[in-house]
């Protein structure tokens, strides 16, 4: 056992910043994004300590401002769109097919450069004195009337956009070409169509986005009329354009998201997940359905009733396959044999707070009620359920399940269980209230807001303490584990998967011999009878 | 009312708001019901097959289309059921007002400007009548606002360039909040209002005591001299122009064959955009105002043409 693995295999910084490994890649990305996760996470608990009182006190109205602008622009593009694919995905996606690397090594490496580029011109716009616009941009508020870094902002995440895409058409090209001898479309573990559904989309959104943004620096800087009303252009235009991206880009932080579910349900419940074929495409239909809904965010700017009709009835359509996979999930756990690890503790509070999103997303979806609570703190509780209750609990959930794979090294199963708990409290407690504010109509981006809606307000910020309290946890025992923690057996869930049957870490070329697959994935009983030789 | 039993609930005071009210309560109870199932059948099977437990696992792999055929008939049933209830309150929502006691409102970076057709005018408040409908045009000086009266359970956006009008009816006298719900700058959170409800005989003698200058439309009669308006669209004028006597609500025929009816979008966007809709017949001479005008001057001349009456 002196072969060397991927991570002591050389120890210069050059070989980190050079590397085409996928692995040590997404080693790469996960520093950064937890980089981007906390700076955006303290914007959010200053902007709760703000709003525990109705009046201004903690900071002026700009300022909060450029608070929840920098939340919602770091925590969208240099967070949650990345988060699963470019680190699990990155590191996972190869191992669970076999491959030696992704499709295209050195695009990935580019890729991330592409990103730290885009996410350095943003941090500097917020260094330089940060952005009014919230992440829409909405014109022509963005174009005519914010006198702060709106162009450079605009221009960071335009070049994040590319790296979307190098990722995205990286992971096509690797799921078709790259696939173990064997293995099979439906052979495929369910993360890896999630990952295809997700990369589809971000290779035909994320263009939209980029032209979007590029029209904008035509109006701003050559004065041709797109969106100002003043030279002829159309303020909605602008928001079409937006959403026709923006809302593909909601299923782009969740499918990951729900693809490293599977993996975790079927783990802990050692047996195979109910209705196979049904969740594969139902990532894919949400994929292709997700397209068609832009417009319920305009359902009160005045656009024509029929657009607003067919818009909600395909909100509402989009969310039969996002039922369809709770319920297989559901089904899954049936005559399972259930463990609790910290993992699976994820992957059960992922079920319960992504489908109370979800449902609460079909209030938004339901034409009357959107009226009322559009622009309200209901729309703002209603994503972050998805979002933060939804996709970073199923990262955090992944993180904790792939964690021996990825640094070889176990953690300390007591301190994850319990931040899992506070989390799953604490969250709660910060979003549960804002439901309550919404539906009595407290408009989000509210500096101050009359004194009813205190009560609320308090419970609100106490929870956001907890949470922002439980997440730091994961970084203090995770970054104690990476170092000190007790050595990783190869496989310690005793899982079929693939990237479970190379040693913990994986060496550099992740294999030593070619895995050949001959059966369906998830195979845990059969897998228990007859222990698979590596 | 059950809708009062519903703790911290205000229920909503209009017509429409009850329905609204309604369709939250469907959502909540049918949310209600799901999550109930889902987590009642979470519980259970944690508890019941949890690793060591002693229960039968076998036959677990029976066919799964059949579930999976109903979970996802079930689904969209119910989804198209909400569809149509949503949507059909929604069109009574915003359903096109007809020509009632009518309101103005200019929104601007941080307020709102609220014009009585008798030239009463007030900002952050709206006084208005109970139990009468009346019909309110908005119009934004500057970037997108967002009308919200969540009493009413009623908003809508005011997106520049544009006039957009809203029937607001109130069955309850008070004091409601009035704010603006789309992200507007800095001091977005002090766009902030009330709708004040009162009785029919209170509002008139708000309306009385507010002693206001002159009329909103002799305001704009004023106007449509000073700004020229008056140089061309006159009988005396050398200047082949179109009369706008009586030109309100009754249709225009366009030099591109269609046809318009003469309404305050289409008498704003006239002013405006000049060459967007030539009236048939005319040569497209007229200058652009664009720029030139405020959305509070604009009005008044809005209201100033739709003074003169109809063509005898």
């Amino acid at each position: 056992m002196t072969e060397p693995d991927y991570l002591n295999a050389n120890y210069t910084l050059r070989s980190w910043f050079f590397t085409t490994d996928h692995k040590r890649i997404a080693i790469l990305y996960f520093a950064s994004l937890t980089l981007f996760f906390f700076i955006g996470g303290a914007a959010a608990t200053a902007m709760r300590i703000e709003l525990a009182t109705p009046q201004a006190d903690l900071v002026s109205d700009d300022i909060y401002n450029r608070l929840f602008t920098m939340h919602g622009i770091i925590m969208v593009w240099f967070f949650l769109i990345p988060s699963i694919p470019n680190t699990l995905g990155n590191f996972i996606v190869p191992l669970m097919i076999g491959a030696r690397d992704l499709a295209f090594p050195r695009l990935n490496l580019l890729s991330w450069y592409i990103f730290m580029l885009g996410g350095s011109v943003t941090l500097f716009a917020i260094l330089a004195g940060g952005i009014d616009t919230g992440w829409t941009f909405y014109t022509p508020f963005s174009t005519l009337y914010s006198n702060s870094y709106v162009m450079v902002a605009a221009a960071g995440v335009f070049i994040a956009g590319f790296s979307s895409i190098l990722t995205g058409l990286n992971f096509i090209v690797t799921i078709h070409r790259l696939r173990a001898p064997g293995l099979t479309w439906y052979r495929l573990p369910l993360f890896i169509w999630s990952l295809y559904a997700t990369s589809v989309i971000l290779v035909l959104a994320t263009p939209v986005l980029a032209i979007t943004l590029v029209l904008i620096a035509v109006e701003r800087f050559f004065g041709v009329g797109f969106f100002d009303p003043r030279i002829g252009g159309d303020p909605l235009l602008f928001q079409h354009l937006f959403w026709f991206y923006s809302h593909p880009a909601v299923y782009i932080m969740i499918l990951p998201g729900m693809g490293v579910i599977n993996e975790l349900i079927s783990c802990f419940s050692r047996k195979q997940v109910f209705g196979y074929k049904f969740v594969a495409w139902a990532s894919l239909a949400i994929a292709a359905l997700g397209f068609l809904v832009w417009g319920h965010h305009m359902f009160v700017t005045g656009q024509s009733l029929l657009a607003s009709l067919v818009f909600s009835f395909m909100s509402f359509v989009v969310a039969v396959p996002s039922a369809i996979k709770v319920f297989n999930w559901t089904a899954t756990l049936h005559k399972g044999s259930l463990r609790f690890d910290a993992p699976m503790l994820y992957a059960l509070a992922f079920i319960g707070l992504f489908t109370i999103g979800g449902l609460t997303g079909l209030f938004l979806a339901c034409l009357a009620f959107d009226v009322h609570a559009t622009d309200t703190y209901f729309v703002v509780a209603h994503f972050h359920y998805i979002m933060v209750g939804g996709m970073v609990t199923a990262y955090f959930g992944g993180l904790h399940y792939w964690w021996p794979k990825i640094t070889g090294r176990l953690y300390s199963e007591y301190w994850a269980r319990a931040a899992a708990i506070l989390i799953f409290l604490g969250f709660n407690l910060t979003f549960f209230p804002q439901f309550v504010l919404g539906a009595e109509g407290m408009p989000r981006r509210y500096h101050v807001y009359p004194p009813e809606f205190q009560v609320w307000n308090v419970l609100s910020s106490g929870g956001a303490t907890i949470l922002a309290a439980a997440y730091l946890l994961p970084l203090l025992y995770l970054g104690y584990s990476a170092f000190f923690g007790s050595r990783a057996p190869a496989n310690p869930w005793d899982a079929p998967g693939l990237e479970w049957q190379t040693s913990s870490p994986p060496p550099e070329h992740n294999f030593d011999v070619q895995p050949v697959v001959t059966r369906a994935p998830y195979q845990y009983r059969n897998f228990e009878a007859e222990p698979q030789n590596a | 009312m059950w809708r009062q039993w519903i703790p911290f609930w205000h229920p909503g005071v209009s017509p429409e708001g009850g329905d609204v009210d309604l369709l939250f309560g469907g959502l909540l109870i049918a949310s209600a019901l799901v999550l109930g199932l889902l987590f009642f059948l979470l519980a259970l099977f944690c508890v019941r097959y949890r690793a060591g437990n002693d229960v039968d696992r076998e036959n677990h792999e029976a066919k799964s289309w059949r579930w999976e055929v109903s979970w996802t008939a079930a689904s969209l049933l119910c989804f198209l059921a909400l569809f149509v209830w949503g949507a059909s309150v929604y069109f009574e929502l915003y359903r096109r007002p007809p020509d009632e006691l009518t309101a103005f409102v200019v929104a601007k970076q941080w307020m709102w400007k609220v014009q009585h057709p008798g030239g009463q005018s007030e900002i952050n408040a709206l006084h208005m009548p109970v139990d009468r409908p009346i019909r309110v045009v908005m119009a934004s000086q500057d970037v997108i606002h967002s009308f919200f009266i969540p009493a009413l359970r009623l908003k809508h956006d005011v997106v520049p360039g544009r006039y957009q009008d809203l029937e607001l009816t109130a069955q309850k006298t008070g004091h409601y909040h009035l704010f603006c719900a789309e992200y507007c700058g800095t001091a977005h959170s002090g766009m902030i209002g009330e709708v004040v409800v009162m009785e029919e005989s209170d509002f008139a003698n708000w309306l009385a005591q507010q002693a206001p200058a002159s009329a909103l439309a002799d305001e704009g009669g004023a106007l449509f001299r000073q700004l020229g308006c008056s140089g061309c669209h006159s009988v005396a004028s050398k200047i082949h122009a179109p009369l706008l006597e009586g030109i309100y609500g009754s249709p225009v025929p366009l030099s591109d064959g269609s046809t318009v009816i003469a309404d305050d979008k289409y008498i704003r966007d006239s002013i405006l955009l000049p060459r967007s809709q030539i009236a048939a017949g005319y040569e497209p001479l007229m200058p652009s105002f664009e720029g030139k005008v405020t959305e509070d001057q604009l009005l008044r001349l809005v209201l100033y043409i739709k003074s003169l009456g109809r063509q005898p």
